[in-house]
């Protein structure tokens, strides 16, 4: 077995444009410019992973939302269970940068990226 | 019964995002005496309403979300002790002399008037309308620029409508495009007039690619139908030279028109200053501290030229907020000569226009059209950089010594040559 194809990177703004080739001996990565592209490439081929943001409501706050992002990427296709989880949750001010705002989602947690007070 | 305050500072500084932020802590730092003015009821511009990484990388060396970026800003502010109001908007300002401006802005409390020796003007950008891009037809409910959408959805958590057609591929057209479809929103497609995506592969990839949402290249949206909310958008293809081809004509349904067709700065009050302006960037014409062409009024970030990253917004808030420590220290920035920053083959615009040749400069600059395998050269001092690829998306960036400037004579000028060039 054999297959070639070609992916565009997506960890840096340079986005390179790696040629995979897969066969038996292993995944050959062409094109990169720094060796995150040969993870990123052997990844995206067997498991591709995307971190996931959004916001949620909040409750008695100076801001009506806070933001969150999943604190490692999960595989492509968990990205709507992530979303499903989050939909519906109100939070209550205040909220910590870096606080843990979900558990247990397709083996990852949502963590604020904004801190929200207490409306005064 | 008026209620006017009065006030004198060594800085007034405008507008609350990174750059201001930024230009306020230096200031701060330096000892100047400092005051930060922003118009929305929170600091932060921008950043504070992006949720997706991409922010810091430069700057912190870590791959941040808009929000966390700005937050260490926050912090920074809060330990410096960096005076600052919100909801304050600023309406006019007034040059009175050499070391006297004025800042009018109407605040919570009153108006405010403010003598300052000098100012920092960071209020960001505008987004074009859909009167720049020329579309017509009706104007019903559910139509909206990128910068709205991202305030109700990321600031407000409202979605603003459920089927999406969304005007440009630029970074904020594609990051939208990814928002809406993440929060449930079914994005019919993003319409591109250029026969190539105006943002990075990495947000084609990500954005679109991951949410089987249509790219249509070479696309005009030309009309907007709708009773009270918008129903239908109407597309055609376009030719090279970006006229419509009739008979090309096709409908999207939708309930939802989002424009991202681009940022200019926002330069509204220092226009009515008669302020010196570059065509090529929209924005003021800067030395190399970031001054403009009224002595002590000085500029930063997206009211300067459109940034791709908050990073180099920041660099340029710390960079005016040291010419006004150099400013007030010599009653103006000393330069025995300004010399022209020029731009050569393949260079659109270039930041700054001016340099002395005393001071180590970075440049940045962006080309007209992309290219691969080239060198960035600065002839006249002998700079000269490899490239993989340049294109129009991405600020190239040169930081050039004082050592090296010195060499420049009567100019510098910024240009792009492919490997195999020969003039
Ligand atoms: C959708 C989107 C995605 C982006 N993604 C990235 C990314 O991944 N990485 C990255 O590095 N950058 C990104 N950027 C770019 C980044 O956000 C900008 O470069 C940066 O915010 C510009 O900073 P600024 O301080 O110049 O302007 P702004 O952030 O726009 O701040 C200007 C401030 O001035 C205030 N103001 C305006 N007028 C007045 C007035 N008259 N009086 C008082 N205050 C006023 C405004 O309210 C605002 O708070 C993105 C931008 C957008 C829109």
């Amino acid at each position: 077995m054999h297959t070639e194809l070609e992916l565009t990177c997506i960890l840096c703004p340079m986005s390179c444009t790696l040629k995979v080739s897969i066969s038996d001996a292993g995944i050959d990565v062409r094109g990169n410019q720094c060796a995150k592209g040969v993870e990123y490439a052997k990844q995206e081929v067997t498991n591709p992973v995307r971190h996931v943001m959004t916001v949620v409501r909040v409750r008695g706050g100076d801001i009506p939302t806070v933001s969150l992002i999943t604190s490692k990427p999960v595989p492509k296709n968990c990205i709507e269970r992530v979303m499903e989880a989050t939909a519906y949750v109100e939070l209550e001010a205040p909220i910590e940068l870096g606080q843990v705002v979900i558990k247990d989602v397709c083996g990852t947690s949502l963590v604020a990226t904004r801190r929200v007070r207490k409306a005064t | 019964m008026s209620n006017l305050i009065e006030e004198r500072y060594d800085v007034v500084v405008i507008g609350g995002g990174p750059a201001g932020i930024a230009a306020a802590i230096r200031a701060t730092e330096l000892g100047l005496k400092t005051i930060l003015l922003e118009n929305r009821d929170v600091l932060g511009g921008i950043p504070l309403q992006c949720v997706h990484p991409g922010f810091g990388l430069h700057y912190f060396k870590e791959d941040l979300t808009g929000t966390q970026f700005i937050h260490r800003f926050f912090e920074r502010m809060e330990r410096i002790g960096v005076e600052y109001i919100t909801s304050a908007h600023v309406h006019s300002i007034e040059y009175r002399d050499y070391m006297e401006k004025v800042v009018n802005t109407i605040t919570r409390k009153g108006v405010l008037r403010l003598y300052s020796k000098t100012i920092i003007y960071t209020v960001g950008a505008r987004e074009r309308t859909l009167f720049e891009i020329g579309v017509v037809g009706d104007r019903p409910d559910g139509i909206y620029t990128a910068g709205e959408a991202q305030t109700m959805m990321d600031i407000y958590g409202v979605l603003p409508g459920k089927d999406v057609v969304i005007i440009g591929s630029g970074d904020v057209g594609l990051i939208m495009a990814r928002r809406f479809a993440l929060e449930g929103a079914r994005v019919k497609a993003v319409i591109e007039i250029m026969p190539y995506p105006g943002g990075l592969m990495r947000n084609v990839v990500q954005c679109l690619r991951d949410f089987n949402i249509p790219l249509l290249l070479s696309h005009a949206v030309i009309s907007i139908a709708g009773k009270k909310r918008v129903e239908k958008v109407t597309v055609v293809k376009v030719d090279e030279g970006f006229r419509p081809i009739p008979g090309t004509e096709f409908e999207i349904a939708c309930d939802t028109v989002v424009i991202a067709a681009g940022l200019r700065p926002n330069i509204d009050l220092l226009e009515r200053l008669s302020i010196a302006i570059d065509p090529a960037t929209g924005g003021p014409m800067v030395n190399e501290l970031l001054e403009t062409s009224i002595p002590g009024i000085f500029v930063a970030g997206n009211a300067l030229v459109i940034n791709d990253l908050a990073d180099y917004v920041v660099e340029q808030g710390e960079k005016a907020a040291e010419g006004a420590k150099i400013f007030i220290e010599n009653s103006g920035i000393p330069a025995e000569e300004w010399k022209p920053v020029k731009r050569g083959r393949n260079i659109r615009l270039a930041i700054p226009h001016y340099i002395s040749g005393e001071r180590s400069v970075t440049i940045l600059a962006r080309v007209a059209k992309p290219e691969q395998r080239v060198f960035v050269e600065v002839p006249e001092v002998g700079y000269k950089t490899f490239h993989m690829a340049v294109r129009p998306a991405e600020m190239i960036r040169l930081d050039l010594s004082k050592d090296a400037l010195s060499k420049a004579e009567k100019s510098v000028t910024i240009e792009v040559k492919p490997i195999a060039y020969r003039a």
